[in-house]
């Protein structure tokens, strides 16, 4: 039995999801402790949007305690949301009302007064670079202007907590950037973050900790570098070329581990030199040397195989 | 979802009304020409037939045709007003802007939503049948007090037909499903029940299985009043409006989380 600990924002102990035949999450554990970012990593089909789901009492689950807010997870979901903010994974903006009336309007289903929200608005704007924007009507907003009304959204009830599904999906460069250092300010701000995502370089950047979840099972959890730091060689040369494979596996020992896919050699090395001098007698191959990155663990963990 | 909680008895509380709020939001953007739509069209068929059709014909039910037709075209439109917004509009909410996700994750329930979708559907379908009410009684085609009391009568009659809207919406796959639910129901319904001509000049049996549907009661009811008369077994048709109100409600609860909260 879990233990009650109030400065945990969420608590998640022996999960279950089954739809008809098939167990979507299969008996995960994990704690989010108040005031940090969470990262629940995963492929697609993982299970990360139906823990989500079930985390926000959206969804029953077969088995297993969730604690949110100290709210017990289904049955108080509604109180525990009222301090919690969503970023779902698909905008759902309200396409009928201009940027300041979708913010009044979602306000209300917090019952929160018109003077108290019509008074956030403004600093909600500013926060997601959309200052001045009150009047404008959703259709002419871009993607990530959209992105960002919906975490200004998110945030209209003061929330502790806010999910973020994907939160970056489908954005371009600049876009991200803005996205990722606004969460890194909510957090600033003591807020707790608890995002899916399948860009490595955002759950590293962003995230305290994370988990990987595959077939609906933690893989692994811990400190982003720690996970890096535990799970792989240090060192990474990647080379590709038509001759990479072949060449690669008549050397696969200058790596500690080896992985082919496509034309493409992956070393995982902790003393890569020997590996780079016999780089620079092939001078018909081009290579990269890099720090190992969470996404070759992610990788390792999970497989190379593409999901759908 | 498990089964208890899938059935649980629909608890929406009085927190529904910021969807209502929302949903009223949105169509004071489009009042006017919403209202002459909705109108417009059974204007048109009421003083066409009325008055046309009413010219061949000696006197219905005691009264002149126009007269008679004029209770009908009220609840007939009041009931299409009712399901047109718990079918397509409810569904576009649901479906294809995801409005309803949207607010599930407020501390709104799914309760909630479709407390305030069901209220207000109701609430357009009474803005329609009493811009006809007041058509009507502009042309002095009612003239007694007692005509009042079909606003009671409008509403009720958009709360019925909104709640089984809302089990079609829960049911629906796309908009083309709602052909199914048109054909197959409202258009029958709207012959048979007495809008058009007395529903006694059908066949005793399909006279008898009508008096059973929703739309017949509202008919019982409104004629009645607009004729300056108290209808008869008031509480009958009343009960049956409310009792279909509660029962298709509790239904549509029932399967729309079936659908919505997986």
């Amino acid at each position: 039995m879990a233990t009650l600990n109030l400065a945990d924002a969420l608590c998640v102990r022996g999960l279950r999801k089954r739809y008809d035949d098939q167990e979507v999450v299969g008996g995960i554990d994990f704690t989010v402790p108040s005031g940090t970012c969470f990262g629940l990593l995963g492929p697609n089909g993982a299970g990360k949007t139906t823990t989500l789901r079930c985390c926000l009492g959206l969804t029953a689950p077969d088995a297993g305690q969730i604690t949110l807010r100290g709210y017990s997870i289904p049955e108080q979901a509604e109180a525990a949301r009222e301090r919690v903010g969503v970023v779902p994974q698909f905008d759902n903006i309200d396409p009928d009302f201009t940027v300041a009336e979708n913010l009044m309007v979602y306000g209300r289903y917090f019952g929160i007064k018109d003077a108290i929200i019509r008074a956030r608005i403004p600093d909600l704007l500013d926060f997601a670079g959309l200052g001045g924007k009150d009047t404008a009507r959703i259709q002419t907003l871009s993607g990530g202007m959209k992105r960002r009304l919906t975490l200004a959204r998110a945030l209209v009830n003061d929330p502790d907590i806010i999910f973020l599904d994907e939160p970056t999906t489908g954005l371009d460069p600049q876009a991200r950037h803005l996205i990722w250092e606004r969460l890194k300010q909510l957090t600033a701000r003591g807020k707790t973050l608890i995002l899916t995502t399948h860009f490595m370089d955002e759950a590293e950047r962003l995230c305290d900790r994370l988990a990987v979840l595959d077939h609906g099972r933690l893989v692994t959890d811990g400190a982003p570098r720690a996970l890096i730091a535990t799970h792989i060689e240090p060192q990474v040369v990647e080379v590709f070329g038509d001759e990479a494979a072949a060449w690669a596996r008549s050397r696969n020992t200058l790596g500690e581990r080896l992985e082919i896919a496509g034309d493409t050699a992956f070393f995982y090395c902790r003393d890569s030199a020997p590996l780079l001098a016999a780089l620079a007698d092939a001078p018909a191959l081009r290579y990269l040397h890099r720090a190992a990155s969470l996404e070759d663990v992610f990788i390792k963990l999970t497989g190379r195989e593409l999901r759908d | 979802m498990n089964t208890q909680r899938l059935f649980a008895i629909p608890r929406p509380g009085l927190r529904w009304l910021p969807v209502w709020r929302r949903n009223f939001l949105v169509w004071r953007k489009l009042a006017i020409p919403s209202v002459l739509g909705n109108l417009a069209d059974p204007l048109i068929y009421m003083l066409g037939l009325g008055y046309g059709l009413g010219g061949l014909l000696p006197q219905v039910s005691g009264v002149s045709y126009v007269s008679f037709l004029s209770a009908g075209t009220v609840v007939a439109s009041t009931m299409n007003a009712a399901t047109f917004e718990a079918l397509y509009s409810a569904f576009s909410r649901m479906h294809v802007q995801k409005t309803w996700d949207a607010i599930l994750n407020t501390p709104l329930s799914l309760d909630h939503i479709l407390a305030g979708e069901l209220v207000w559907a109701a609430s357009k379908s009474l803005l329609s049948g009493l811009a006809i009410l007041l058509v009507i009684a502009t042309l002095g085609l009612t003239t007694s007090p007692l005509a009042l009391w079909a606003i009671p009568v409008i509403f009720l009659t958009g709360l019925a037909f909104a709640a089984m809207g809302l089990i079609v919406c829960a049911l629906a796959p796309s908009y083309d499903f709602f052909m199914y639910y048109f054909t197959l129901f409202i258009t029958p319904m709207l012959l048979v029940s007495g809008v058009f001509f007395p529903a006694d000049q059908l066949p005793a049996a399909v006279h008898t299985l009508a008096a059973w549907l929703p739309l017949a009661h509202a008919v019982q009811l409104a004629r009645p009043l607009l004729l300056g008369e108290v209808p008869s077994n008031v509480f009958m048709h009343v009960g049956a409006l409310l009792t279909i109100t509660v029962v298709a409600f509790a239904i549509a609860t029932m399967l729309t989380r079936r659908r919505l909260l997986k």
